[in-house]
């Protein structure tokens, strides 16, 4: 993985540096020990490592401020963190570059039922938001597998999804308005609790910017009261095409599931391996959930069993009770933890239309014999993201390239049939140099215009999303 | 003036890039908010259905196709587009087709929007010329896609200042089998918007919630709406009236009716008078009628989106109660746009804070250095 060169006019300024952000920050918030910032030099993309310059954790949007105004002033890139599980590297440091951490900052700042909104500071973890609103039964629907550890810095970073988003929508679709800071220091409040921001939509252009555009300080986020009851179904099929028909049917039947995954051979392989969750040994499983009061989940479910029917399933199996439910969502919860214990392995997120599906799967498999490495696939079928695992070897030499080879491969292929790079984890520094097969020059041209208005100096975590050669010019400018 | 319509996006950009004077930009022209200068430019020449996908829910379309033929296509399969957008021609008085470009462009999204979401939520991908006539595009047609900035929301509701779109790809959903509206008489603002509030804070789904206050469509109204399954509309209708004692069912046609009603802001379409749209938080609806009728704005007001989303009918004289309802609506947080009956010197859109504006001016700046679409409509 390619990096700028550090600057070195900001290395040999160090000290200086140091001394200001000491200034406007309580001691313990400026890290500079090698032995501490240590600790953020990569995230949960663990294959790519930089200690920073420094790390800094304010905690106010004040602090924040401050901190940006003094690096954009001294010509510092800063590297904007949530809580470090970004899959894609987004906030991998460079040596020259401060990580501004929000993990201080994990307050509830107002809650209202009656509007149906929550206003947090950023650092705190997504699960804590619904935990924050549970008691009265309401929830904070975005869900990335994360959940547990991600701060919704991250999720507006990213725009996270999650495995409900098929009925819910992602981050951009429940974020409300933010509180943020530009790289200048200047504070912004974009939208607020009401359910249109006016003016041109940068609450929209925000989300999903990678920490590019501003640091996300407060998120007022839209909650949900918990509907009454959810189950799932599990369907087997003995082949990836009829589950993918099946798939196709239930979504424009009417019936909107709340979830929809789809698992393939090795996967189910290796889940029964681990979990021994009593999966069915077929080529491919659905677990399709609906959500409802008991009468309105029995119809649902009914319904989605006739479709499954017209397909011939090879297995059935309706959850009668939260236990079934449970054990039926024990296997494909436990996925990636069985893929961990057999092998090292990379996580993608290419999107497809869903009528692409069966091809998809069967040229994957194609390239996954070609290269010498196993493709799992696990992921939410119900809107196309699909999570290849590739399997590999890390103490091998070579196999990381391999693996990162057929990565790319399989990214084409998404965005061949028509899909997308990546549907929920984000571009960061592992599919930069992928972008021109998505976007003509124009088309980045046309983002990295929008960064240039909201940072015209190119220092907010400046290596990511687009080709190195792509913002090379813009980046070389700013020095 | 004579309007130039091209027939194909590359058209367009030739067209753009050749332009040495402003450009209006226009759909079916059913929604004139506002008053850009310069030749008319209609993207009523690009139309046609790209790609329907009905087991995938997606749709295609080229920016000048009808919504009445968006709406047919779809239909042909049991789907539509679920945000409902409202259709301006008679609160308006204008005639001619909306178009579905038009719609993009000012984010109109209806009722729905409460709980599917709005245009904006729907909208998977875009193609657009900029002002240098540069053709651009992002996003696509799956329905989850982080690759790369946002563009798509950037261009929904950017009223042809930053480009003129030329394709769109949409999420589409299923027509529901069943729906019903629970309604009820005679409550005032704040109890309306208190109903509707629970309503939207229960379990059951509701996907439309709006308060007609007195004498804007008769007796004050105030509705709840469900839809989906037959037996599920049938179970949640049972336990909405449990929770909302008072109000009585209305099914089917009579039912949409109600709706189309509030999507159209109906009331409003032969009264006299201008016509604000106001965006603040639900429970701020009421308070935002009680400041203006203690200031002495004289209105009549209809309340969507459970109360946060204020039509306002208001005398025409003076500024149409614009420096009163933008200084409320300032402090309560929120923006209000001048629909119709404009006077001279009032602004369509809520004035921007300095540093939103200077983001917003230079967003306009990089997609169209020459400053030749729409100028001066949105600042």
């Amino acid at each position: 993985m390619q990096m700028p060169e550090p600057n070195a006019t900001v290395l040999s300024a160090r000290d200086r540096l140091l001394a200001r952000l000491r200034e406007v920050l309580p001691e313990e918030a400026v890290i500079s020990d090698p032995a501490e910032t240590r600790a953020y030099e990569c995230d949960a993309l663990t294959a790519y490592r930089c200690p920073p310059l420094a790390a800094v954790l304010p905690g106010t949007t004040e602090e924040v401020s401050a901190v940006l105004r003094i690096c954009h002033e001294a010509g510092v890139p800063v590297v904007p963190r949530g809580a470090g599980t970004s899959l894609a590297g987004g906030s991998l440091p460079t040596a020259d570059c401060v990580v501004l951490g929000v993990s201080r900052m994990t307050e509830v700042l107002e809650t209202n039922y009656a509007d149906r909104y929550i206003r947090v500071q950023t650092g705190r973890t997504n699960l804590s938001v619904t935990g924050a609103v549970e008691e009265n039964d309401f929830f904070y629907a975005p869900d990335p597998s994360s959940q547990l550890a991600c701060a919704i810095a991250g999720n507006v970073a990213m725009n996270s999804g999650g495995a409900h988003c098929l009925k819910y929508g992602v981050t951009t679709n429940n974020l409300l308005g933010v509180t943020m800071v530009l790289m200048d220091g200047t504070v912004l409040d974009l939208g607020g609790a009401h359910l249109d921001a006016g003016g041109l939509d940068l609450l929209g252009l925000v989300c999903g910017s990678e920490g590019q555009l501003g640091v996300v300080t407060e998120a007022t986020l839209r909650i949900l009261r918990k509907p009454e009851g959810a189950r799932p179904v599990l369907i087997g099929f003995d082949a990836n095409e009829t589950a993918g028909a099946c798939v196709s049917d239930i979504i424009r039947s009417g019936i909107l599931p709340v979830a929809i995954e789809f698992m393939d051979r090795p996967c189910i392989e290796a889940c029964e391996a681990f979990a021994h969750a009593g999966y069915p040994m077929c080529e491919a499983l659905l677990i399709v959930e609906v959500e409802g009061s008991e009468g309105e989940i029995a119809d649902q479910l009914q319904r989605i069993v006739a479709i499954a029917e017209t397909h011939k399933p090879v297995a059935l199996r309706e959850a009668g009770d939260a236990d079934e439910a449970a054990r039926i969502w024990l296997g494909r919860k436990s996925a990636f933890g069985a893929m961990g214990q057999i092998n090292d392995y990379m996580c993608l997120d290419g999107t497809i239309p869903v009528s692409s599906l069966p091809e998809v799967l069967r040229r994957m498999g194609e390239l996954s014999r070609q290269y010498g490495l196993g493709v799992a696939n696990v992921f939410h079928a119900g809107d196309g993201n699909m999570h290849p695992l590739i399997l590999y070897n890390a103490n091998e030499p070579g196999q990381l390239e391999l693996c990162e080879e057929l990565g790319a491969e399989i990214l084409k292929l998404c965005v061949e049939v028509g899909g997308c790079l990546t549907g929920e984890h984000g571009v960061g520094v592992e599919k930069r140099e992928l972008m021109l097969h998505q976007y003509a020059p124009a088309d980045l041209e046309a983002q990295m215009a929008v960064k240039d208005v909201f940072d015209p100096g190119w220092l907010l975590n400046p290596a990511k999303v687009f080709p190195l050669a792509s913002s090379e010019a813009r980046r070389m400018a700013a020095e | 003036m004579k309007t130039m319509r091209p027939a194909t996006e590359g058209e367009l950009a030739e067209l753009v890039a050749g332009a040495n004077a402003p450009l209006r930009i226009v759909g079916g022209g059913t929604r004139m908010i506002g008053e850009a200068e310069g030749e008319v430019v209609s993207s009523t020449g690009m139309t046609g259905v790209t790609l329907h996908e009905p087991g995938a829910l997606t749709l295609v379309v080229k920016a000048g196709t009808p919504v009445r033929e968006v709406a047919e296509v779809l239909k042909g399969e049991g789907q539509r587009l679920a945000f409902e957008p409202m259709d301006h021609r008679r609160l308006l008085g204008t005639e001619g087709e909306p178009t579905i470009g038009g719609v993009v462009a000012a984010n109109v999204s209806g009722p729905r929007r409460v709980q599917a979401g709005a245009c904006r939520d729907f909208l998977l991908g875009v193609r657009f010329v900029d002002g240098t006539g540069q053709v651009v595009k992002n996003g696509g047609r799956v329905m989850k896609n982080v690759t790369g900035y946002d563009l798509v929301k950037l261009m929904a509701g950017s009223h042809g200042t930053l480009g003129i779109l030329t394709e769109l790809s949409f999420k589409v959903l299923a027509i529901p089998e069943a729906e019903v509206t629970l309604v009820a008489h005679g409550l005032d603002a704040e109890a309306g918007v208190k109903a509707l509030s629970d309503a939207l804070g229960s379990p059951f789904d509701v996907s439309g919630a709006a308060h007609l206050g007195d004498g804007t469509a008769g007796a004050a109204r105030t509705q709840v709406r469900i839809e989906g399954l037959e037996s599920s509309v049938t179970y949640r209708k049972g336990r909405l009236a449990e929770l909302l004692p008072g109000f009585e069912a209305v099914e089917g046609a009579e039912s949409a009716a109600l709706w189309d009603e509030v999507r159209d802001v109906l009331p409003f379409a032969g009264a006299e008078g201008a016509v604000w749209r106001v965006s603040v938080k639900p429970s701020d609806g009421p308070r935002l009628c009680r400041a203006l009728e203690a200031e002495g704005v004289a209105h009549k007001a209809m309340l969507d989106w459970g109360g946060g989303l204020v039509w306002l009918l208001v005398e025409s004289g003076g500024d149409a109660g614009a420096f009163q309802i933008r200084a409320q609506v300032a402090r309560l947080g929120g923006h209000a746009t001048l629909v119709r009956g404009r006077p001279e010197g009032v602004p369509v859109f809520q004035p921007e804070t300095p540093a939103l504006a200077a983001l917003a001016r230079g967003l306009r700046q990089r997609y169209d250095p020459r400053g030749i679409l729409n100028p001066g409509l949105m600042g």
